[in-house]
């Protein structure tokens, strides 16, 4: 008998195409997913050496990063030049090489991470990459998936591998139930919380255990989106009925008799009884509470009910770090996280764009308001996200809470579009990172779950979710 | 690729933990479809106040720092997105080596397809370099790869560790794809095998 194995060691096992003396593997990639920021220099670099793309029927490209996401886009071109000869250079690329393609007024557009599941190009037991670092999302669905530069992006499209070490496996186990309130969101930042932005470094994460079993598919790929920021090279979690269920019947997915196949081997994708890890995690469910962000780095993670911390509460870098983050964010220690006012609401990205994430937003906002002086914006992962959210109402509710209902793209999460914070401008924001400038320039960003988002957009300060709900059930 | 060759130079002392990818290179310099040109905008918003002045006490404007080769960084450089904007920005400026505690990963990879050389020391020794760094423009470093060793300005030695096939890539200044086009075969033979095993992907 084998010795037992974790789901990454599957996976990666099945992939190798061959492995030299050191270890350095050749490992094949099942789906290649293309967007217009990093992709323009590696698809040159083809035409320059004469190649072409090994396999473009694996790979699928959507514009998302630069597109403007205001409703007049369908009848506009870009206004910022630069962005628009990127998309305009992803346009042609795509019909040059003959790869799959969702140009912009496609109503299938969207942020690449979402589109992959949603048509069904992402499947269990999958290698998966994109030059995006947010790829590790398509992990929830029991695939390896992990972001590359432009320089492997360009070895993807000319040989359909890369040239890999194989990582460490580590465990992150949330045992246990999570309190009402607390959602995927709040797991996925308070394990960053307490292993740190370099605790995954050089290791696959698979989540695992009662609360991320208990987790939708939308809540898994939150989870498993910011893997990156816990410096893992992926995250996975195991495939299972609920993954099944959501992946039956996409546009993309196995049909008839193909899909029975690869039920059956979807099913042997778990790791084994006593398969060994190089680390191990394990966090309490019942102990998660709903958190924000309150520094610079995602590991500022904090639970609502906290103060500002001061940087002697650091040791080694960090203290400078923390004092560096404060300064910037405009804080003092000890100030209460509710107390923090914000200017700004973004609800969107590919952490949080998803129906799931949209409805709990509309859940806290129906039949209220923005706090006055609020700007709000929420931007859907797809456009058929956006027509799920119409047919069930949620953009009237967004609307009547004052706040902007756009169209598909990453937005504001990095803000490379003109959706950005002004200077000074402080933000609730259901994206991934809180870096300095990463919004805009000198804009400051406190992250959080949709709910929570939802929440401080409410009162105008950072809020706890659930006073709001204790405030409805009494 | 240009061949890697033994660098000696002037170190940049940056002690900041977490230096992401977004302050290498901010986000409006990724709508370039070049590689090329981003040297100038590396570390763009520490170096540079709205109007386009340099802020003097960011440590590459400073006379002693402004020809670095080398960075001496705080731990977990290089996080964030996977943008190699990021390691194209500071080759272009002239960086052949950075040396920390620890990297992120996607940024480590990319740093070798750029002919740059990621080196991991543990903190005491990333101090030392730190403290000789500092010591500005007289104080140069000689970072020999074949021989895995830094050399301070003291004339002290440092061994660090590598990649075998990492070096020897940067070394012989190896293009990865035309290496893995060799293997075309195993690449066919791994298809047709997959083809069978997983018709469905």
């Amino acid at each position: 008998m084998s010795a037992p194995k974790t789901l990454y060691d599957k996976i990666w096992d099945a992939h190798v195409v061959s492995e030299d003396e050191d270890g350095t593997c050749l490992l094949y990639i099942d789906r290649h997913l293309v967007h217009e920021v990093t992709s323009p220099q590696a698809f040159e670099g083809l035409r320059m050496a004469g190649r072409k793309v090994h396999a473009p029927e694996k790979t699928i490209a959507v514009p998302d990063h630069n597109v403007p996401t205001t409703t007049d886009r369908a009848s506009g071109v870009i206004e910022n030049e630069e962005s628009r000869i990127q998309v305009e250079a992803l346009d042609k690329n795509a019909k040059e090489f003959g790869v799959n393609y969702y140009p912009v007024n496609d109503i299938r557009q969207g942020i690449v991470h979402i589109v992959g599941p949603e048509q069904g190009w992402t499947l269990p037991g999958m290698t998966v990459v994109c030059g995006d670092s947010h790829t590790a999302t398509h992990g929830a669905f029991g695939a390896l998936a992990h972001g590359i530069g432009t320089s492997e992006v360009e070895h993807v499209l000319a040989t359909q591998t890369l040239i890999q070490k194989k990582s460490k496996n580590m465990k992150v186990e949330i045992t246990g139930h999570l309190r009402p309130g607390v959602t995927a969101k709040d797991i996925t930042l308070s394990v960053i919380g307490a292993t740190g932005t370099g605790g995954g470094t050089g290791h696959v994460i698979e989540y695992c255990g009662e609360a991320i079993r208990d987790l939708s598919m939308e809540g898994r790929m939150t989870v498993c989106n910011m893997a990156i920021e816990g410096g893992a090279r992926a995250g996975l979690i195991a495939p299972d009925e609920k993954t099944f269920e959501y992946v039956k019947g996409r546009a993309h997915a196995p049909k008839g008799a193909q899909w029975e196949a690869a039920l059956n081997w979807w099913k042997t994708l778990y790791t084994d009884e006593g398969a060994h890890f190089d680390k191990v995690v394990t966090i309490k469910g019942e102990d998660i509470e709903p958190v924000v962000t309150w520094g610079t780095s995602p590991e500022d993670v904090l639970p609502i009910s906290g103060v500002v911390p001061a940087p002697e509460d650091f040791t080694g870098g960090k203290v400078e770090a923390a004092r560096r983050s404060l300064d910037y964010m405009g804080l003092e220690p000890g100030t209460k996280l509710t107390d923090i006012k914000i200017d700004v609401v973004f609800i969107g990205s590919c952490t949080n764009g998803r129906i799931e994430d949209l409805r709990a937003a509309a859940e806290v906002l129906k039949g209220r308001k923005m706090a006055p002086g609020v700007r709000g914006m929420v931007v859907p992962g797809s456009g058929l996200v956006r027509a799920q959210a119409e047919e069930e109402g949620l953009d009237k509710i967004f609307t009547d809470a004052g706040f902007e209902w756009r169209m598909a793209g990453c937005s504001m999460c990095l803000a490379m579009n003109p959706d950005q914070l002004a200077e000074g401008e402080r933000c609730a924001s259901t994206s991934n990172r809180n870096f300095e400038g990463r919004q805009g320039y000198k804009g400051r960003t406190h992250l959080m779950s949709p709910a929570m988002a939802a929440a401080a957009a409410v009162t105008g300060h950072l809020t706890d979710v659930r006073e709001m709900m204790e405030l409805e059930d009494a | 690729m240009e061949k890697f060759e033994k660098v000696t130079g002037i170190a940049a002392p940056m002690p900041l933990v977490n230096i992401d990818t977004d302050m290498i290179i901010p986000k409006g310099f990724l709508k370039t479809i070049k590689r090329t040109g981003l040297g100038v905008h590396a570390f763009d918003e520490m170096r540079y106040d709205r109007q386009g002045n340099e802020i003097p006490d960011f440590v590459l404007n400073k006379p002693q720092y402004r020809e670095a080769s080398i960075l001496i960084a705080g731990d977990n450089f290089g996080c964030g997105s996977s943008r190699e904007h990021a390691p194209w920005a500071l080759a272009d400026f002239g960086i052949k080596v950075i040396v920390s505690t620890s990297f992120a990963d996607i940024f480590y990879n990319n740093s070798f397809k750029n002919g740059m050389l990621p080196i991991v020391l543990p903190q005491e020794q990333v101090d030392l370099l730190m403290k000789d760094a500092e010591k500005g423009s007289n104080a140069r470093m000689t970072v020999d790869l074949e021989n895995q060793e830094i050399t301070t300005s003291e004339g002290e030695t440092i061994k660090f560790d590598v990649d075998p096939f990492k070096k020897h890539c940067l070394l012989e200044g190896l293009d990865d794809i035309g290496l893995t086009l060799e293997k075309a075969a195993a690449i066919d033979a791994f298809e047709a095998q997959a083809a069978q095993a997983r018709p469905w992907v």
